[in-house]
């Protein structure tokens, strides 16, 4: 049953039999040598150890001996990271989505009115002077500016002359009056028509604009036939429809005259408000010069509502989002370590006899410790990897379905699989531990 | 050439009152003063009822236990003074194990067994390989190389872990109850194996209870209660 040593050559051998028929002369001539080895010659000793490469070797295969284990101890760690780099890129491309509306709109807009809380002394501390506008306009960086006022209308209905809404009595509409310069500072958009102007304001002509809501409920579309409604009991021509505004929605309720007409009918004695559109990246310095520029006795009277500084929006978004996300990402990442550590345990646990055997073909220790160790960053790196892959795919499946701009920081994409592997060790360190810790004698009796 | 052509070799192992007692309660004498010299190219069977002592003499003899007490030199190197890692060293440079059950990774192929005794003492790849090789087709399983250990019959098993101790060139192989799981036909192949690396010049300590094996070898020793009678 077993082979002559020196048997005559395998017939259907290649050059790799006679390779091994020339090692194991050697392994014959050396067996022999440790016979005429004299006393007191030592033989030479291989104190190298295993090398890194081979305790790798080790790991991995120890790792692909168990592919539906190793898919289950994954498991925690996918979930963890895919939750943490998923939503951290959601995160992201969500801040960067709603920084990306605030933009242009909102990072452009200032708006100036009297301090209510400056009224202690009776009335309103101070008014805003009609040509508001005018000064603000001044300005380096003030694209647009214009006045922006309620008027208290009693119980003015408005309705339309054509009757075209069918309804007799009329509709409790807001009535509004603006400077010439209010539709470009809110960046008005008409429907059809045109706004009110200069001339029309200085003449006190009685034309208005319609917000796109309060012509639907009128039942005017067109202007081209100078359609009229009645406010109260006075006449005015329909000059124009607004389509979009942003920053003041309300105007798309109401209608719009002009200050002069506004003076004649309704006494109007002060704007409420001065709307005004900056260029980029004025908006700040426009808020602090703003006041000075409307009163200069009285700045302080006036309150500024200006868009927060530059990145302010974005980084204040983003983090409060990112705390949130992050939080949400560590528990699940922690709860994959025990995951790992709990399932390299038991493993430690089925394998006393590996472990043994391994004791006795010479492992200290330390190598039985690191095999385990290195199982486990494997398995957690593994995690991290697929992890990673199943976040990123999150972000920009979720974005292509929100029609957002993916955002994903490289530096999480790479870094995602490595924290994989730092949980892996961290959760392997127990259980490596323990394992180093095993008896081999206890680990190689009974079966 | 046999070891008794060779002018005084250094025995490989040397063993002087050597105790192994395990705390109780109650404590065990599991071993209590044992002299054992085992010279170079000795094949020797330590037989024994069960429970005398015989494995817990072999974990002493192939390093994986510590003595309560006494001497214990193995290649002229005195092995109480060492520290784990040293010891773990020469263990695996210097003692070959065969045990009663194998001891086989079931997921790994047959040539990677038998490669995996010489990862630890810090063989290369390709030479690991090539010696494997080489060890399996001496205990004639050139044809099982790629196959998975759980694929083999009893006998080819316990060939296979002949070949994984053989193959780091020990000075001492170690068996333990080898022929324990297997009939008698793969026992007597097992014993063959045992003869030519005895007339090669192995040096061989074969514990077992049954006299068939112990006859096999070149000398006897009884263990009794932890003490050895010849
Ligand atoms: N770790 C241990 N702790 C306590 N007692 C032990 C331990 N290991 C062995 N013993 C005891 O030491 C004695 C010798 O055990 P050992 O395993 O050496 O016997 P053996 O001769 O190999 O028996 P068998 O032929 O059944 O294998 C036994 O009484 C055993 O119970
Ligand atoms: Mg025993």
């Amino acid at each position: 049953m077993v082979t002559p040593p020196a048997g005559p050559p395998d017939p259907a051998g290649g050059p790799s039999t006679s390779r091994s028929a020339k090692l194991l002369r050697r392994t014959r001539l050396a067996l022999a040598g440790v016979v005429r080895r004299g006393a007191g010659s030592r033989r030479k000793r291989l104190t190298r150890g295993p090398a890194v490469r081979d305790l790798l070797d080790e790991a991995l295969a120890g790792v692909a001996a168990r592919p539906t284990r190793l898919i289950l101890t994954t498991l925690g760690t996918v979930l963890g990271i895919a939750a943490l780099v998923g939503t951290v890129g959601l995160g992201q491309t969500a801040a960067g989505q709603i920084t990306q509306r605030f933009d242009l709109a909102a990072a452009t807009r200032v708006v100036v009115q009297p301090d209510d809380k400056g009224g202690q002394e009776g009335e309103a501390a101070t008014q805003l002077p009609w040509d508001a506008p005018e000064r603000i306009a001044r300005l380096n960086g003030v694209d647009a500016a214009g006045t922006v006022s309620q008027l208290e209308v009693g119980d003015d209905l408005v309705r339309s002359v054509a009757g075209l809404d069918g309804q007799k009595e009329g509709h409790a509409l807001q009535v509004m009056a603006g400077s010439p310069g209010l539709f470009d500072a809110v960046r008005g958009g008409l429907t059809t028509g045109r706004f009110f102007d200069a001339g029309h304001d200085k003449r006190g002509d009685r034309v208005v604009v319609l917000g796109k809501n309060a012509a639907e409920r009128l039942g005017i579309n067109r202007v081209d036939s100078q359609p009229a409604i009645f406010v109260g009991d006075q006449a005015y021509t329909v000059i124009g429809i607004l389509d979009s505004v942003s920053g003041r929605a309300e105007l798309l309720d109401a209608v719009i005259m002009p200050n002069g007409a506004a003076k004649l009918a309704y006494d109007l004695e002060s704007p409420d408000a001065v709307e005004i559109r900056t260029a980029v990246g004025a908006a700040q310095l426009i808020a602090g010069q703003a006041p000075v520029a409307i009163d200069p006795n009285n700045p302080s009277a006036l309150k500024v509502d200006a868009p927060p500084k530059q990145g302010g929006v974005r980084k204040g978004v983003e983090s409060d989002l990112n705390a949130l996300f992050l939080l949400l990402g560590a528990v699940a990442l922690l709860v994959g370590g025990l995951g790992i550590a709990n399932v390299t345990l038991l493993s430690v646990l089925e394998r006393v006899s590996e472990i043994g055997l391994r004791r006795a073909l010479g492992a200290a220790r330390r190598h039985v410790a690191a095999q385990f160790l290195v199982e486990s960053v494997i398995v957690g790196f593994l995690g991290g990897l697929l992890g990673t892959a199943v976040g990123v795919l999150l972000t920009v499946g979720v974005s292509w379905f929100r029609d957002w701009t993916p955002i994903l920081d490289s530096r999480l994409s790479l870094g995602a699989p490595l924290l994989g592997a730092v949980i892996g060790l961290i959760a392997g360190t127990y259980p490596a531990w323990k394992a180093s810790a095993i008896q081999p004698i206890t680990a190689l009796r009974g079966t | 050439m046999s070891a008794t052509a060779v002018a005084l070799p250094a025995p490989v192992v040397e063993m002087i009152g050597v105790r192994r007692f395990f705390p109780g309660p109650p404590e065990v004498q599991a071993i209590r003063e044992v002299d054992l010299t085992i010279g170079q190219g000795e094949y020797l069977s330590i037989v024994g009822p069960s429970g005398s002592g015989k494995s817990t003499l072999l974990h002493l003899l192939g390093l994986l236990d510590n003595p309560t007490g006494g001497v214990y030199r193995l290649d002229g190197v005195d092995t109480l003074s060492l520290r784990e890692r040293r010891r773990a060293v020469l263990r695996g440079e210097r003692i070959g194990f065969v045990f009663q059950s194998f001891h086989l990774l079931d997921h790994r192929t047959v040539l990677e067994n038998v490669a995996l005794s010489m990862v630890y003492v810090g063989v290369p790849r390709r030479e690991r390989i090539a010696r494997a090789r080489v060890a399996l087709e001496r205990v004639g399983l050139a044809h099982r190389m790629d196959f998975a250990p759980t694929t083999l019959s009893g006998g080819e098993r316990q060939r296979v872990a002949i070949a994984r101790a053989l193959v780091a060139e020990p000075s001492l192989l170690l068996a333990d109850e080898p022929t324990g799981n297997l009939d008698s036909a793969n026992a007597e192949a097992i014993l063959e194996v045992f003869d030519e690396l005895h007339h090669e010049g192995m040096t061989l300590a074969v514990i077992t209870h049954d006299d068939n094996v112990s006859r096999r070898a070149q000398r006897q020793v009884r263990i009794v209660d932890g003490t050895l009678q010849w």
